[in-house]
């Protein structure tokens, strides 16, 4: 039985292409792009190549303004870092509390260190409020950080809004938009977005490579500081083979946007459609008329995540959960419980991301499997009777410690 | 994904014994929905010999806490309740080939359940003992609460201590930084010294210069001024004292000293040093500022 892989926000197989087009800079194209002979000129070229394909992809105005990193997780930082630094004047951060842990637990970290945090909550849908974050903008923030799209469970947030919004305090905007690269339309050049991240493996490049986006005229200090490498913005020998493999599937990103957004959608909602009315007590959490084409982000009540995913995998079939079993943390995802989503559904949140490579055949076969899955592991549970939660699910089970 | 053993699949995949147990008369309720797991365990116990006939349980949980719970019961069965009640949680952890550490809380409610049951047996009030922090030190499975009470009930003080008390931060290190976090919060409320106050640095006073009469003040503005004039003359500047009236002395800057790009730049270098020479502060202005009120200062 061929595995399905449904856990594309959590990374993604290299496209053949891009596998193909890194191949030669591991063996003939191995000079350093900073030599001055044939062996780094070629590099070089082919990283300013690279570089123009995650420029159209992102709608940057100038090719210059794309800093190649090595991970999502360095973007993030350096943005933020970089912005305290340049601005000593501002002291204080705005982000949300359903970031990525690259912005949270740097957050909490800059927190000990006496820059302000201010976390805005999101609803029932994981939307925040505006309002409230207009009343914390202030000539003392240095910077804002909001993601373009949540990892669990897709919903967008207004960032090009937010990006004016935050302008009009003299602060600069940074977006974590791993997740959205190449499943929304990003156009930056008509936004007022001063930085933003972006990683490769969350678009079919390779792990290890990274973008931070840097508009022209933002006030910068870099992280790494060495060489001369991206402008000096960021230190360190190129990773050309993976530089290369990431312009590749930038193009490839511009190329399928329109797939994405019809034909991947279709499969989630087909997915959707068919497991949600074969299974009681069972909703999809996010904002959904306002999400990521790919994602579908399920609570299966009374049922723990962990439990599901061992069964599915059993199936092959790949998925991840919000569970605190699977983090090893003993707290269910801090997406879930700013959502409020109660404890009896919190545990059992599976995630399913698709990727262009989904078939029809797999969605088939996954709507086919999750259901039964549920219906046995509900059979082992305590706070499940004969004919669906047993009353009150807290109060008839109610354990001697809690 | 967790490295659990094939026993550990084994049992999450096959469960025994589970689901309810109709005629049980020892049942044991531990964990919460909000924690991610909780146990029912139910047992059938003869009431002459005490003897553990049958063992059923239900399970809320991911698939330790299910293999646990499953295992708990095989081991159980057929045993009397004393025998049964020093069943440690080590014991199940081994019937399954071991737990990674992360899991191990999974054997302890398989523990605290069992004593739950008998102690529901016998009509006995069950409290459990049970607390559980965060996780701090991944490699032995040690939360935050259990270092806390050990760093107070033993007064100690650096991470090695801690180490040696509860193992904690002996394997990878790198929660070592978590286990500092925790002394240091400790040793914060053990602190009984008074708090220090911080001063701030006197400022330096600098020496107080002889008075200087009007006549002798002007003369050395003066002097300051045709000091400079000979560096502004060379780049086919000027500069013409018109005015001292307390601290503002009012100046023209005259040739190529007008409008240029550095005139604010040479007017607060000469502040500087007229500042210097008379040890007061004084304020050099244009001259057309002459008779208007003096700025803020």
């Amino acid at each position: 039985m061929d595995p399905i892989y449904l856990d594309n926000n959590a990374t993604t197989a290299c496209d053949p292409e891009v596998v193909a087009a890194m191949l030669p800079f591991f063996t003939e194209q191995f000079g350093n792009p900073s030599s001055m002979h044939s062996f780094g000129n070629q590099v070089g070229l082919a990283i300013k190549d690279a570089r123009q394909r995650v420029q159209a992809l992102l709608g940057a105005e100038h090719d210059s303004e794309i800093v190649f990193t090595s991970c999502g997780t360095e973007s993030d930082s350096t943005a933020i870092l970089s912005a305290l630094k340049a601005q000593p004047e501002r002291n204080q951060i705005i982000t949300t509390v359903v970031e990525h842990p690259a912005i949270l637990t740097l957050c909490d970290s800059l927190e000990k260190d006496g820059v302000v945090v201010h976390r805005l909550g999101v609803d029932k849908k994981g939307r925040i409020d505006l309002d409230e974050y207009k009343s914390l903008l202030s000539p003392r923030t240095a910077i804002v950080s909001v993601m373009w799209a949540n990892n669990e469970t897709g919903t967008l947030f207004p960032v090009e809004t937010m990006a004016e919004m935050a302008h009009g305090v003299g602060a600069m905007f940074h977006s974590d938009a791993v997740q959205a690269v190449g499943k929304v339309a990003i156009d930056l050049k008509q936004t007022q977005i001063d930085m933003l991240s972006l990683s490769g493996h969350k678009l079919h490049a390779p792990k290890g490579v990274g973008v931070l986006y840097v508009r022209r005229n933002t006030r910068f200090r870099p992280l790494l500081r060495g060489g001369h490498q991206e402008r000096g913005r960021r230190a360190g020998t190129e990773n050309s083979a993976a530089i290369v493999g990431l312009g590749v599937a930038a193009q490839l990103a511009v190329e399928h946007l329109a797939f994405e957004n019809r034909e991947v959608k279709r499969l989630r909602d087909r997915l959707e459609a068919g497991i949600l009315p074969q299974v009681p007590c069972s909703f999809v959490t996010g904002d959904p008329g306002n999400r990521l084409p790919n994602t579908a982000n399920i609570a299966f009540e009374y049922v723990e995540g962990e439990a599901i995913l061992l069964l599915l995998n059993k199936q092959g079939i790949a998925a991840s959960s919000g569970s605190a079993c699977t983090s090893g943390s003993l707290e269910p995802s801090h997406v879930m419980r700013a959502m409020g989503i109660p404890y009896t559904a919190a545990h059992g949140t599976i995630r399913f991301s698709l990727s262009r490579y989904t078939s029809e055949a797999q969605i088939d076969r996954v709507i086919a499997a999750v259901p039964p899955i549920i219906a046995q592991l509900r059979q082992l549970s305590p706070y499940w009777g004969e004919r669906g939660p047993v009353a009150g699910a807290d109060g008839g089970f109610a354990p001697a410690y809690a | 994904m967790w490295d659990y053993s094939e026993k550990v699949r084994e049992h999450f995949y096959h469960p025994r014994n589970a689901g309810p147990l109709v005629d049980a008369n020892a049942v044991g309720d531990v964990g919460s929905i909000k924690c991610g797991d909780a146990l029912r365990l139910m047992l059938k116990v003869d009431p002459q010999s005490e003897l553990i006939v049958d063992a059923h349980f239900q399970t809320f949980g991911c698939g330790s806490a299910i293999a646990s719970s499953s295992a708990l019961t095989e081991i159980v069965k057929g045993k009397t309740l004393d025998e049964a009640l020093k069943v440690s949680n080590q014991e199940i952890a081994d019937y399954l080939d071991g737990l990674p550490p992360e899991k191990m809380h999974c054997s302890v409610m398989g523990r605290e359940a069992l004593h739950a049951a008998v102690a529901n047996f016998r009509g006995e009030v069950w409290n459990d003992d049970h607390s559980e922090g965060a996780m701090v030190c991944k490699c032995f499975a040690v939360d935050a609460v259990l270092i806390e009470k050990v760093i107070r009930d033993n007064k100690l003080s650096t991470v090695e201590q801690v180490t040696h008390y509860t193992k904690a931060g002996g394997g990878c290190s790198s929660c070592h930084e978590g286990v500092e976090e925790i002394l240091a919060k400790v040793a914060q409320e053990r602190c009984t010294a008074p708090a220090v106050a911080v001063q701030p640095p006197a400022a330096a006073v600098p020496p107080a210069k002889p008075r200087l009469t009007n006549f002798q003040r002007m003369r050395r503005i003066e002097e300051v001024v045709e000091s400079i004039r000979p560096m502004l003359q060379r780049d086919h500047g000027d500069i013409e004292i018109v005015e001292v009236d307390g601290k503002n002395v009012y100046v023209n800057l005259k040739g190529a000293c007008q409008g240029c790009m550095m005139e604010q730049a040479t007017l607060s270098g000469i502040q500087a040093q007229l500042i210097d020479a008379l040890g007061e502060f004084v304020q050099l202005l244009p001259a057309a500022m002459l008779g208007r009120p003096a700025l803020a200062s």
